[in-house]
């Protein structure tokens, strides 16, 4: 037995050392005969607003899949997911048979977009900006990908257009001092953050002409009475879903902290459509727009649904 | 007439047989998991696929199945020989690599890597390993470092130390969490939660040396196990350098269980179920228990990956959700039995 074990261990130990000199990559032997050729046949989309921005380029008939945050429009959730776009696994999205693959450029793991390609299947990424202008690059990249450049422009045009009338509607009920928003992400009431400087619905908010009242937060961190108090918001910016897992306006209200703020003696709250306010894609102007309207024009508690 | 080799053919016959089983059943499951998946290939079509070796089956098979199927295997056996040895060396049927904290070590590494090392992101498939690996030794060290008494290793202490070795951990790790950034969490959740969706060719070959390393390091300990498991002083007279043997397994362990968190992050339960499987269905010699169990939790580690990847697919569960689904209730089982032989209560 022992002569046995001395014997596996040196060989396998050999074995080991050689495939630690030569690793096998994967990565050197790219399937043949697939690049270029009608790349945009079959789409997974690893991304909600990669799903809106094909499916508002008029490829949603192409797409053979989706992730769990692609909630719209509402077609997108015929389509099979392939999971958190964190938690992704080659095969899960090989077993689609997609040729072309779009998502945001932090996808986890990392390895999975290497397998990917290896595969064959075209890779498109972009950085997820909190930016009308990320919106525009966004659409701009897609349709490029997708070969409908044309009807990119057209939305990238409207999406023009429609911050253009936000910024002429801004102009004409100028708010005589900006108002301070607060965004509070809940999924119940034990699990409550304050999302500032570079989270998705703030930049929205910004994009409204609110001031983001979490000066100092990055992203989002866990919600505390103090810091809510501190932060003075005028108004309270909520997701639809967070609010009602908060139970509605009045559970809301009473989270440590709300009912001090200046927001939470008046009631100033606008609940507004996940992926609506969530999303800087072809929708972002008219998003903004609905947010502006909510937050300086409309008194007391506001629910804003996508249009 | 009371003839010896007939008291003993019985119990060596049965290792051996449940050893031949293992032995035919962990190729049979490498070739399911292999042959079984999300994306759907004919299984008789495999070794045409593979012989024309290009086209996307062939690069599901080789680029993702293969290492996947092979890592898994690997870190089930590095997880359960280090479960087993430990539970040899601690005299202790509950213990599991995780509890001397091995397996805390390795996180604390990962998670101190992507969230203090700069543009972790984008190296993270490559230097996070590394990272949790030295995590994995680091903790180890310390362990052995505090264990340590003027009169050999005290196991009661390094147990101790290892309970609280784990919390201080878990306190580093919470900081960290609290420090971090949306997607530095989004790493550090994937990581917590394991899985071998993140295993390609590269990885594998990386933690293979040290994996054997370790299989090797922990394998030839069958027979100082066995005597320790009289007590530490009859082991002593046996003739086991009783200290000798408790670095080597504790060693072996750190460098075993570190490898497989390097390889797929936080993988619960199978160090603790594969020994006791393999003690229910052949028995506690460790000669055949360490192989055994080796194979056993290559069994179970391919297996609950196939549950894993095919049960929502094209979506994916997380591994350790499967182990702990089958693991805790045994846990409970062997705890109740325990309660029985012990208290008969």
């Amino acid at each position: 037995m022992r002569t046995a074990i001395t014997l596996f261990c040196t060989g396998a130990l050999t074995l080991a050392g050689l495939a630690w000199a030569q690793p096998f990559r994967a990565g050197d032997t790219p399937a043949k005969g697939r690049q270029g050729t009608a790349s945009a046949e079959r789409i997974v989309s690893l991304d909600g607003i990669s799903t809106e921005i094909l499916f508002a380029l008029g490829m949603g008939d192409r797409l053979v899949g989706r992730d769990d945050s692609s909630l719209y429009p509402p077609q997108a959730l015929r389509l099979p997911s392939v999971g958190y776009q964190f938690r992704l696994s080659a095969e899960g999205i090989l077993s689609l048979r997609p040729t072309l693959v779009v998502g945001r450029d932090d996808v986890r793991p990392p390895q999975v977009l290497e397998q990917l390609k290896a595969a064959g299947v075209k890779v498109i990424l972009y950085q997820n900006e909190p930016t009308a202008e990320g919106a525009k690059r966004k659409i701009r990249l897609i349709a490029q990908a997708v070969g409908r450049t044309q009807e990119g422009e057209f939305l990238v045009r409207a999406l023009e257009r429609d911050l253009l009338a936000l910024k002429a509607f801004k102009a004409q009920n100028a708010p005589k001092g900006k108002l301070r928003g607060l965004f509070i992400y809940a999924r119940g009431t034990q699990t409550t953050f304050v999302c500032g400087e570079g989270a998705t619905p703030v930049g929205m908010m910004e994009l409204a002409g609110l001031e983001n009242a979490a000066q100092g937060i990055q992203e989002c961190k866990p919600m505390t009475a103090e810091s809510v108090v501190a932060a003075r918001p005028d108004v309270i910016v909520v997701f639809k879903r967070g609010l009602d897992s908060l139970g509605g306006l009045e559970g809301l209200l009473r989270l440590p902290g709300v009912a001090q703020t200046p927001a939470g003696q008046r009631r100033k709250v606008v609940a507004m459509d996940d992926n609506y306010l969530g999303s800087f894609g072809p929708r972002a102007g008219r998003a903004a727009l609905d947010l502006f309207r909510a937050a300086y024009l409309q008194e007391g508690f506001v629910e804003v649904a996508p249009r | 007439m009371v003839n010896q080799p007939q008291f003993s053919f019985p119990w060596t016959r049965r290792y051996r047989l449940a050893l031949l089983v293992l032995a035919i059943l962990l190729p049979t499951t490498l070739l399911l998991g292999a042959g079984i998946g999300a994306y759907k290939i004919a299984p008789l079509e495999i070794p045409a696929i593979l012989l024309k070796g290009e086209g996307v089956e062939y690069q599901v098979l080789t680029a993702l199945r293969f290492p996947r199927v092979l890592g898994a295997a690997l870190v089930g056996a590095l997880l359960a020989m280090a479960g087993a040895v430990l539970q040899g060396l601690f005299r202790n049927p509950l213990v599991d690599p995780g509890l001397i904290g091995v397996s805390s070590g390795a996180a604390l590494g990962a998670a101190l890597f992507i969230v203090l090392v700069p543009g972790s992101a984008s190296l993270e498939a490559y230097a996070l390993p590394v990272w949790a690996f030295l995590g994995g030794l680091l903790a180890t060290q310390a362990l052995w470092w505090i264990a340590r008494t003027p009169f050999g290793t005290q196991v009661a202490i390094l147990l101790l130390a290892g309970i609280a070795l784990n919390s201080l951990v878990g306190a580093a790790i919470g900081l960290l969490i609290s420090a971090s950034t949306d997607q530095q969490l989004r790493s550090l959740t994937f990581w917590t939660l394991g899985g071998f969706s993140g295993v390609t060719w590269r990885l594998l070959l990386a933690g293979l040396p040290f994996a054997l390393l370790a299989l090797c390091l922990l394998l030839p300990l069958a027979r100082g196990l066995n005597a320790l498991t009289l007590g530490e002083r009859e082991a002593f007279h046996l003739g086991v350098d009783a200290n000798a043997l408790k670095r080597q397994a504790v060693l072996g362990s750190a460098l075993g269980v570190g490898t497989a968190v390097a390889m797929a992050g936080g993988v619960g339960f199978i160090g603790l179920v594969a020994p006791h499987l393999f003690r229910l269905v052949a028995g506690p010699d460790h000669r055949y228990l360490l192989p055994g169990s080796a194979l056993l939790g290559s069994v179970l580690a391919v297996l609950a990956d196939l549950l894993a990847r095919t049960l929502v697919a094209p979506a994916e569960l997380p591994v350790g959700i499967l182990t702990a689904l089958l693991g805790g209730p045994f846990f409970l089982y062997l705890v109740m039995r325990f309660k029985k032989e012990v208290y008969r209560a």
